[in-house]
C-alpha cells in the first residue's frame, strides 16, 4: 500500500493526480499503524516549514516518521521538515537529513522565490535512474535545503548551489515538484515506487 | 539557472477551447485536456486556461473542467476568468489549479490579492494587466478586456500589486493585442526592471522572432501566446530552439 501523509498541510491534490496517472492506487493517512504498514510512503508539504511541523506535532507523527522502515519520500515542505532545522519560522525539524534550511538571499538576477524550471545535476542514486544531468524539474520556493553528505543531486539558483534532492537510508526527498515536472517527474516518481 | 518560460493561452468557452486548428495527433482539439495533453508534450512550461464563458452553467462547468485538467496534465498550469472572490479563488485551488490569475476584480478590490495570497501564497497569484498607451506616451490600465479605461498608471500599479503579494504579472498591451506586430519591448524592459516578480508577456506575438525579442532585450521572464500555436504557426520546440540559438536558457 502507498500512503499519502495526510497532515492539514496544503493541497494534496496533485500528489494523488500524478498517482493516479501512474496507474498507482494510493491512501490518505495520518493513521499511525497505517503508516507503518505502508510500502511506500509520501510526505508532499506546500506552505510554511514551521507551521508544517507543528501539524505534524498535532498528528502525534513527529516520533513515527524518522522511523518508518520503508522508502519514504518527501517532497518541497516536506523535504525541508525532514532536515535538521529551517529558518522559516526558525524551526527545529525531523533531524533526518543532516542538513538545515536556509533563505535565498534577494538578488537581482535570482529573484525569490525560486519558481519555474530549472536544472538538476550531480545526480546519484536509484531515484534518478534513466534521468541524465541537465534535465529541468519544475521548483516552486524561498528556502532550499545546504548542500550536505545526503545530497544526491543539486540545482543552481543565482550563487546559490543547494540540495535538489536528499537521501539518507530508506529517505529521499526532493526540493523540486515531481509531480509537476512533466515526464521527468513521472520518471523520478516511478523509480521510487519501484526502489 | 531558471529557464524563460512558453506558455500557451487556451481560451475555454462553455467548457471547450476556442481558438485552434486540427492538429494531426489529436482527435478532439476542442477539448482542453486533450489539447493541454498536446502541448505539455510539444514542450509548453506551463499552460494557461482561460474562462470566456457567457454563462454561468458555463462558468460552473469550468470547475469540473480545471478538476479534469488537473488530474490530465503533468506540468503546472493556471486558470483565470471571471474571479471575484476569495471563495472564487479556494474553489479552483480545491479542483487543482496551480495558479489562478485575477484582473479586472483587482482593480474594483486591489485587497483580493492581499487575501489570496495571504491565504494561499503569492506562488499562486498571477495578477493580469491590461494596458493601453495615450498619445502623451503613458501607459494606464484598461479592465473588461480592454474595453474600459482607467486612470490608473500602468507602473503605480504593477509595483502596488507586487507589494500587495501577487506572485508574478501577466501583462497584455491593448495597443499591440490582436495585431501580431510584436510586443512594445522597451515597456517591458522598464517594466521587468521595476520589480522583483517575474513578468509574463502577453498580446502581440506574430512570429517567433517576437518571443525571442520580448524574453531578451525585454528581459521577460515568460511569453505566453495563443494564435501562433494554435494555428500551428509555429511549434513550441521551434520557438525554444530558435531562443537556444540566441543563448536564452530554455527547457529542450
Amino acid at each position: 500500500m502507498i500512503a499519502i501523509i495526510d497532515y492539514g498541510m496544503g493541497n494534496l491534490r496533485s500528489v494523488e493526480n500524478a498517482l493516479h496517472r501512474l496507474g498507482t492506487e494510493y491512501e490518505l493517512t495520518a493513521d499511525p499503524v497505517r503508516l507503518q504498514q505502508a510500502d511506500r510512503v509520501l510526505l508532499p508539504g506546500v506552505g510554511h516549514a514551521a507551521e508544517a511541523m507543528a501539524r505534524l506535532q498535532q498528528a502525534r507523527l513527529t516520533e513515527l516518521i524518522p522511523n518508518l522502515r520503508r522508502p519514504v519520500l518527501g517532497i518541497c515542505v516536506g523535504l525541508q521538515v525532514l532536515c535538521r532545522h529551517s529558518a522559516e519560522g526558525d524551526c527545529d525539524c525531523l533531524g533526518v537529513f543532516d542538513t538545515f534550511v536556509r533563505r535565498f538571499p534577494d538578488s537581482d538576477e535570482a529573484k525569490v522565490p525560486h519558481m519555474g524550471w530549472n536544472s538538476i545535476g550531480n545526480l546519484d542514486g536509484k531515484l534518478f535512474a534513466g534521468i541524465s544531468g541537465g534535465t529541468h524539474v519544475y521548483y516552486v520556493h524561498s528556502y532550499y535545503p545546504a548542500l550536505c553528505p545526503d545530497t544526491v543531486a543539486t540545482t543552481r539558483h543565482g550563487d546559490c548551489l543547494f540540495s535538489a534532492a536528499l537521501k539518507y537510508e530508506n529517505f529521499y526527498a526532493t526540493q523540486f515538484h515531481p509531480e509537476k515536472s512533466g515526464e521527468v517527474g513521472e520518471r523520478i516518481l516511478r523509480n521510487f515506487l519501484s526502489l | 539557472m531558471l529557464t524563460k518560460r512558453i506558455i500557451p493561452c487556451l481560451d475555454v468557452k462553455e467548457g471547450r477551447t476556442v481558438k485552434g486548428i486540427h492538429f494531426e495527433q489529436l482527435t478532439d482539439v476542442g477539448d482542453p485536456v486533450e489539447l493541454g495533453r498536446h502541448y505539455a508534450r510539444s514542450g509548453a512550461d506551463e499552460l494557461v486556461y482561460l474562462d470566456i464563458s457567457a454563462t454561468q452553467q458555463g462558468r460552473n462547468t469550468f470547475t469540473q473542467l480545471v478538476e479534469r485538467i488537473a488530474d490530465g496534465i503533468n506540468i503546472p498550469f493556471t486558470v483565470g476568468g471571471g474571479i471575484g472572490t476569495l471563495a472564487d479563488a479556494a474553489r479552483l485551488l480545491d479542483a487543482g489549479a496551480d495558479k489562478i490569475s485575477i484582473n479586472s476584480a483587482a482593480v474594483r478590490q486591489p485587497e483580493l490579492i492581499d487575501q489570496i495570497a495571504g491565504r494561499y501564497g503569492s506562488q499562486f497569484v498571477v495578477v493580469a494587466i491590461d494596458a493601453r498607451q495615450d498619445e502623451s506616451g503613458t501607459w494606464h490600465i484598461t479592465t473588461h478586456g480592454g474595453t474600459r479605461s482607467t486612470s490608473i498608471e500602468l507602473f503605480g500599479w504593477a509595483r502596488e500589486v507586487q507589494e500587495r503579494g501577487a506572485g508574478e504579472i501577466l501583462l497584455t498591451s491593448m495597443n499591440h493585442d490582436g495585431t501580431r506586430s510584436g510586443y512594445p519591448i522597451q515597456l517591458f524592459a522598464a517594466l521587468t526592471q521595476s520589480l522583483r516578480i517575474p513578468v509574463i508577456a502577453s498580446g502581440g506575438a506574430g512570429s517567433v522572432d517576437h518571443i525571442v525579442e520580448v524574453l531578451t532585450q525585454g528581459h521577460a521572464d515568460a511569453a505566453l501566446a495563443a494564435s501562433i500555436f494554435h494555428y500551428g504557426e509555429a511549434t513550441i520546440r521551434q520557438v525554444k530552439e530558435t531562443l537556444a540559438e540566441h543563448h536564452v536558457p530554455v527547457r529542450l
